[in-house]
């Protein structure tokens, strides 16, 4: 799938933050509650397809069309490291939870786990397992999960030293642990978001109704995972319940496609991208600042 | 109107200014002009010496016009249209400079465009003193002249210094002091120096007017002479001291045939310089000199061709230094100076209160001789020659250590120099360079070592002994030639047998090209090896010439040396390569993800968990976990990612299989022979012919696990046991598989082989009429053996036995013959626990587990159930083909795989699946009940 642009990104932190980038080959800093600029961050060759930051907001991370991998320093905006050698396209990046290596998944097939300690031009490890492009790499204490192209999630756990392989068959578009850490939501381009469980990779609830058949989408476990929340191409945001399974809402955003969405990490509270913009949504009784533009 | 008026007017101011010119400049020139000049000879000039014409004012006026005027046919010069998109911007606003002349724009015009010092920074006084350092410095400067940001910027007040100097009655150009009676005589010129030209006014600070006056009063009192302040300017460059390089001065505008001085004196000529300058700089400064040429407008041109020679450069050091023997060196001028400077020392002026004159002068610092130095000291250091321990010089080597100065070496405290790197890196406690052999001397085995030690040992008497002959024969001068033969052949012969004694010809073959004289070199090789020392003699063609034999003798020599030398630092200097070129194996992950189609059947049933995943051991790398904070799950392991094993390389031979029916009792006997060819050679490298015996054997797997899983109940086979956690999944995993799948997979197998036309085309055996028409598998097989033997006859050259029994094999109808297959199985699975694994990729797990008992046992049953079989896949064929279709369609869905890892995948899969299963028949049972409605 392609993303067209704009893949906001919520601090995990305090929420306070959110991350966008995009095809101007800048990454942005905004304040999602008033809808303020804070920094633009340029120095990418080609659009910004990913970007993520570190857990005390001190640094980003960004991959995009030009095969780097950037990190950034939030403060000063910048470049601190740049991070050459993947083949293809980064799609995704990730830190870990220290912030002391980036994985970038990319069109290339390849996870790369790159230093951001030490001065070494190579990633520490790659993964080379997938046999078509990482869609999307999320990463806990001690594990990797990435979705690829070729209809597979892997999840490397470091702890144990082995790596689960599951079938899913439809190319997969976007992973997410769930906030226990006992589930995995998988999007793939069949329109299902699929619960799996993460030990045993059995399936726990499948979500449809939505259309994914072309881009790259987005998905995500509401706050509390209550929800599961997905993107689609109809303009709309869905909302399922988790446990049951039903469609619970299907927001209308706007006539384009949904590209991309995040939860707020505590607060009810939603992202979302389309074309160019950026719209927040909270629950009604919130007192509205605006959905900045 | 207006416009021909202003002409007019113009013309007119022209014609005044010029002839004002005129005027003004015969006025200078300072002759009174006798007559008027007549108006012919009136010329009127631009301000760069052009004539202009003038025409009379009602004929045309100033001509305007095409030739000599503004510039275009209307008189004036239009402004110039500028249309490009960038100059859009900057409009023309015209000043009053456009309206203006040009004379008038000239430096002191009415607006002056150039920058000019105004009064208030103007400096005031006219300090020459500070002008002298001036045209000092610019004299010296890089760029002769070069102080114009100097002229520019003087300090606009004077310093208080000068203030109050000035309010006591001093003047400029005075010295400072008390007044003296007597004026102090002038300097006389240096007559060394031309004038040229106008040369600047004199230096002194006396009115030029007064000089000739004797007449001097008594009464008056002068002013002290002004004293040039020294120019303390601190070193800065590399020069010796005093040193000044050509002075730009004199080499762009030296006077001829003077002698350049480099070191010019001390202090004294620095005054000197400083008298001098104004009058060297007679002349304007500008580039000139010989490779310039005279300019028209310049006067002197007498020595355009003057000829650089040498003979104006020192080219000896000079010596007319007075005294001191100190050739080469600027003596300091302390000698010279402290005299004077004693009397210098003497003040004249008052002393201040409190202070008074020193009575005796400081006591000059003593200053030390340098050491003398010995009487023979060369002040060359020469280098002892160096020289390698050898039996032969170990004299010379005591002589030579002995003398200087140093102990004799114990071979326990050797030098530092004796070392090599190795021993250097043993003392170091270094690990050794793993990998590559240092010598040749490291593939022997320990008796042809101390076979070889015992040679040596007789060589070396039988050297020492030679030498004591050849030194006897030599002392007695009875041989004039300077090395006999015996000796040459014996400094050789140390040589080698020093270095390197047993040479490996197999793979140094210098003379390849003559194989004649190269098995007379080896021959040589050999005698050298039993420590002969006519070696050389008895090997060589008793045929040949004295001449030839000479040549070949020295040939051999030099190869025996030079391979000796040169292989052993080289082999330490290389590596091997990580995956050599022509090996025939990879590395490839032992796991794979299996393929896709049964988990896709199970996907589509949502049946995740079990059958979707596969879960393989993976490392990850130490820093990596480091910085996950993970402890490391696997701290022994040096591996990174998945486990790789060491397979064969994909060829079409790999796929293809091979029907235990391929064994006939021809191939039998040659396969035992192979066996004890085999066993007598285990250390050989393996060939394609092995690989093809393996398929064999794996077919035969494949064609008994078919046959067990097309009858289901009995053909249960025993749980292999299991090897490892890894292996245990693997085997789930493909348990998994077998569970879920049914007969379709056999399609699928068969599906990624490429069909049989390909084959016949590529092997184009004719002789299978009845493979060819009924498609049976076997046949298809028993083809593509042949196949691949003739294929291997043509590449291995080496297993000639092997070779011919197959041959033997491909020329007759193979009639089935089960029971000698076992022996070659036996040893294949032997030699595949020497070798490792050698299958394509994903039939290794199971492969592994495989031993030989239940082989045996599954093999008889696939006998006895072969014909059903067959039935059985007639009965199929055409479900097969219809399927193959389905099947294809299905897999454009999927994304596209790197070709050879898919068609691994496909073709192992055929096998894989059919691995040792551990399922219930029931379960089996109701699989397959449940696929008829799948396919509908």
């Amino acid at each position: 799938g392609r993303r067209p642009s704009n893949p906001p990104w919520y601090s995990p932190v305090d929420g306070n933050y959110c991350l966008t980038c995009g095809s101007d080959k800048t990454l942005k800093l905004w304040n999602p509650l008033r809808g303020t600029l804070l920094r633009t961050y340029s120095g990418h060759g080609y659009e910004v397809l990913d970007a993520a930051g570190s857990f005390d907001n001190s640094s980003l991370c960004s991959g995009g069309g030009d095969k780097a991998v950037v990190l950034w320093d939030v403060a000063s905006g910048q470049v601190v490291r740049k991070f050459r050698g993947h083949a293809g396209k980064v799609n995704t990046v990730q830190f870990n939870e220290e912030a002391t290596v980036i994985l970038s998944g990319s069109i290339d097939s390849t996870i790369r786990c790159w230093d951001c300690r030490s001065r070494k031009p190579e990633p520490v490890q790659t993964l080379d397992e997938a046999r078509d492009g990482i869609s999307s790499v999320k990463v806990s204490d001690h594990e990797v999960l990435a979705g690829s192209v070729d209809g597979r999630v892997r999840r490397y756990d470091l702890r144990m030293g082995q790596l689960f392989s599951d079938y899913v068959g439809s190319p997969i578009t976007c992973i997410c642990f769930s906030r226990d850490g006992q589930c995995t939501l998988v999007s793939s381009l069949d329109s299902t978001l699929r619960l799996l469980d993460k030990d045993t990779g059995e399936l726990l609830g499948e979500y449809t109704g939505h259309k994914n058949k072309e881009y790259k989408l987005d998905c995500c476990l509401s706050e509390r995972d209550t929800h599961v929340v997905s993107c689609s191409e109809d303009g709309k945001v869905f909302f399922w319940d988790l446990v049951e399974g039903a469609l619970a809402l299907a927001l209308p955003v706007g006539p384009g496609v949904v590209q991309s969405l995040t939860y707020h990490p505590t607060e009810p509270c939603l992202l979302t991208a389309m074309g160019g913009s950026i719209q927040c949504w909270r629950e009604e009784t919130y007192e509205a600042e605006g959905a900045p533009g | 109107m207006g416009l021909a008026w202003s002409r007019w007017k113009k013309m007119r101011k022209l014609r005044h200014r010029e002839v004002k010119m005129t005027r003004i400049a015969e006025l200078v020139k300072g002759e009174r002009p006798k007559k008027p000049i007549p108006l012919q000879d009136q010329t009127v000039r631009d301000e760069k010496g052009r004539y202009k014409r003038f025409h009379g004012a009602f004929s045309g006026g100033f001509s305007a016009g095409y030739f000599n005027t503004v510039g275009s046919k209307e008189g004036w010069t239009p402004s110039s249209f500028v249309s490009s998109r960038q100059n859009r911007a900057d409009k023309s606003v015209l000043g009053p400079e456009d309206f203006m002349d040009e004379e008038d724009l000239s430096e002191f015009g009415i607006a002056p465009k150039s920058i000019v010092t105004t009064d208030d920074f103007a400096s005031k006084t006219k300090d020459r003193i500070r002008e002298k350092a001036r045209q000092l410095a610019a004299a010296t400067a890089p760029i002769p002249g070069a102080t114009l940001l100097d002229d520019l910027i003087t300090p606009a007040k004077l310093s208080v210094g000068f203030e109050l100097l000035r309010k006591m009655g001093w003047k400029e150009g005075q010295g400072i002091g008390p007044r003296v009676k007597r004026r102090p005589r002038r300097q006389k010129p240096d007559p060394g120096v031309k004038i040229y030209g106008c040369a600047l006014p004199p230096g002194g600070s006396e009115g030029s007017e007064d000089e000739d006056d004797d007449y001097l009063p008594e009464n008056v009192t002068f002013a002290p002479k002004d004293v040039t302040p020294v120019d303390f300017t601190p070193k800065d460059n590399v020069h010796g001291l005093a040193y000044k390089g050509l002075d730009p001065h004199q080499a762009l505008f030296g006077t001829s045939g003077e002698h350049f001085n480099l070191f010019s004196g001390g202090p004294e000529e620095t005054g000197d310089l400083l008298g001098d300058i104004g009058v060297n700089k007679g002349r304007k400064l500008g580039i000139s000199g010989q490779a310039f040429g005279v300019g028209a407008l310049e006067e002197e041109d007498d020595d355009i061709y003057a000829t650089e020679t040498l003979s104006k450069y020192d080219t000896v050091l000079k010596d007319e230094e007075p005294g001191d023997g100190l050739y080469g060196w600027t003596a300091p001028r302390q000698y010279k100076s402290q005299k004077e400077s004693e009397k210098d020392l003497c003040y004249v002026g008052k002393i201040l209160d409190g202070f008074s004159l020193a009575s005796k002068p400081l006591s000059s610092k003593k200053i030390y001789p340098p050491p003398e130095l010995p009487r023979d000291y060369r002040p060359v250091h020469y280098f002892r020659p160096v020289v390698a321990a050898t039996s032969e010089n170990s004299h010379l080597l005591q002589v030579l250590s002995e003398s200087a100065g140093k102990p004799t070496n114990d071979p326990g405290t050797r030098s530092r120099h004796q070392l090599n790197a190795c021993k250097r890196g043993e003392l170091l406690g270094e690990t050794p360079i793993q990998g590559a052999p240092t010598s040749v001397l490291e593939f022997l085995s320990q008796k042809d070592k101390e076979r070889l030690k015992e040679v040596k040992q007789a060589t070396d008497l039988k050297a020492a002994q030679l030498r004591a002959r050849s030194l006897a024969q030599s002392a007695s001068g009875s041989r004039p030639q300077p090395l006999s033969p015996d000796v040459g052949h014996c400094s050789w012969h140390m040589a080698l047998s020093g270095g390197m004694a047993s040479t490996r010809t197999s793979n140094f073959k210098p003379f390849a090209k003559d194989p004649e004289k190269q098995k007379r070199y080896e021959e040589f090789l050999a005698n050298m090896k039993r420590g002969q020392k006519d070696a050389l003699e008895r090997c060589l063609d008793p045929g040949m010439t004295e001449w030839e034999r000479g040549r070949e003798r020295d040939e051999f020599a030099r190869a025996a040396l030079l391979y000796a030398s040169s292989h052993s630092t080289l082999s330490s200097r290389f590596t091997h390569a990580q995956e050599e070129d022509d090996s025939e194996q990879v590395e490839v992950p032992r796991d794979q993800e299996n393929d896709v189609s049964d988990k896709q059947s199970a996907v589509k049933m949502k049946m995740f968990g079990k059958l979707t995943r596969d879960t393989f051991e993976w490392h990850p790398d130490k820093l990596l976990c480091k910085r996950f904070n993970v402890p490391d799950p696997y701290p022994d392991s040096t591996l990174v990612g998945l486990p790789r094993v060491k397979r064969d390389k994909y060829s079409v031979f790999s796929f293809l299989t091979i029907p235990e029916t391929a064994s006939s009792p021809v191939t039998q006997a040659s396969s035992e022979k192979v066996a004890q060819h085999r066993a007598s050679d285990k250390s050989r490298k393996p060939s394609r012919w092995d690989t093809s015996k393996e398929e064999k054997k794996e077919d035969s797997i494949s064609e008994f696990l078919s046959l067990a899983r097309s009858k289901v109940g009995p053909a249960k086979p025993e749980p292999s046991p299991l090897v490892n956690k890894e292996e245990a999944r693997a085997t789930e995993s493909v348990s998994n598989k077998v569970v879920n799948k049914d007969v379709d997979s056999q399609t699928e197998g068969e599906g990624s082989r490429p069909s049989m036309d390909l084959f016949k085309a590529i092997f184009a055996s004719s002789s299978d009429e009845k493979s060819s028409s009924s498609e049976d598998e076997q046949g298809d097989s028993e083809d593509d053996q042949e196949g691949t033997r003739e294929a291997d006859f043509k590449s291995s050259q080496e297993t000639d036995l092997v070779e011919a029994s197959s041959v033997a094999q491909a020329s007759e109808p193979a009639p089935q013959e089960p029971a000698p297959f076992f022996p070659i199985q036996k040893m294949q699975i032997d030699e595949r626990e020497a070798f490792g694994p050698r299958l394509p990729p994903v039939f290794c797990p199971n492969a592994r587990q495989k031993l030989e008992a239940p082989l045996k046992e599954k093999h008889k049953k696939n006998k006895e159930k072969h014909k059903t079989k067959k039935e059985h896949r007639r009965k199929k064929e055409k479900k097969k083909k219809h399927r193959k279709h389905k099947h294809k369609g299905k897999q454009k869905n999927k994304k596209s795989e790197k070709s050879s890892s898919s068609e691994s995948t496909d073709s192992s899969d055929s096998q894989s699946e059919e691995g040792p299963t551990d399922l219930s028949p029931q379960e089996l049972l109701r699989r397959l009940k449940r696929l008829p409605l799948r396919r509908q």
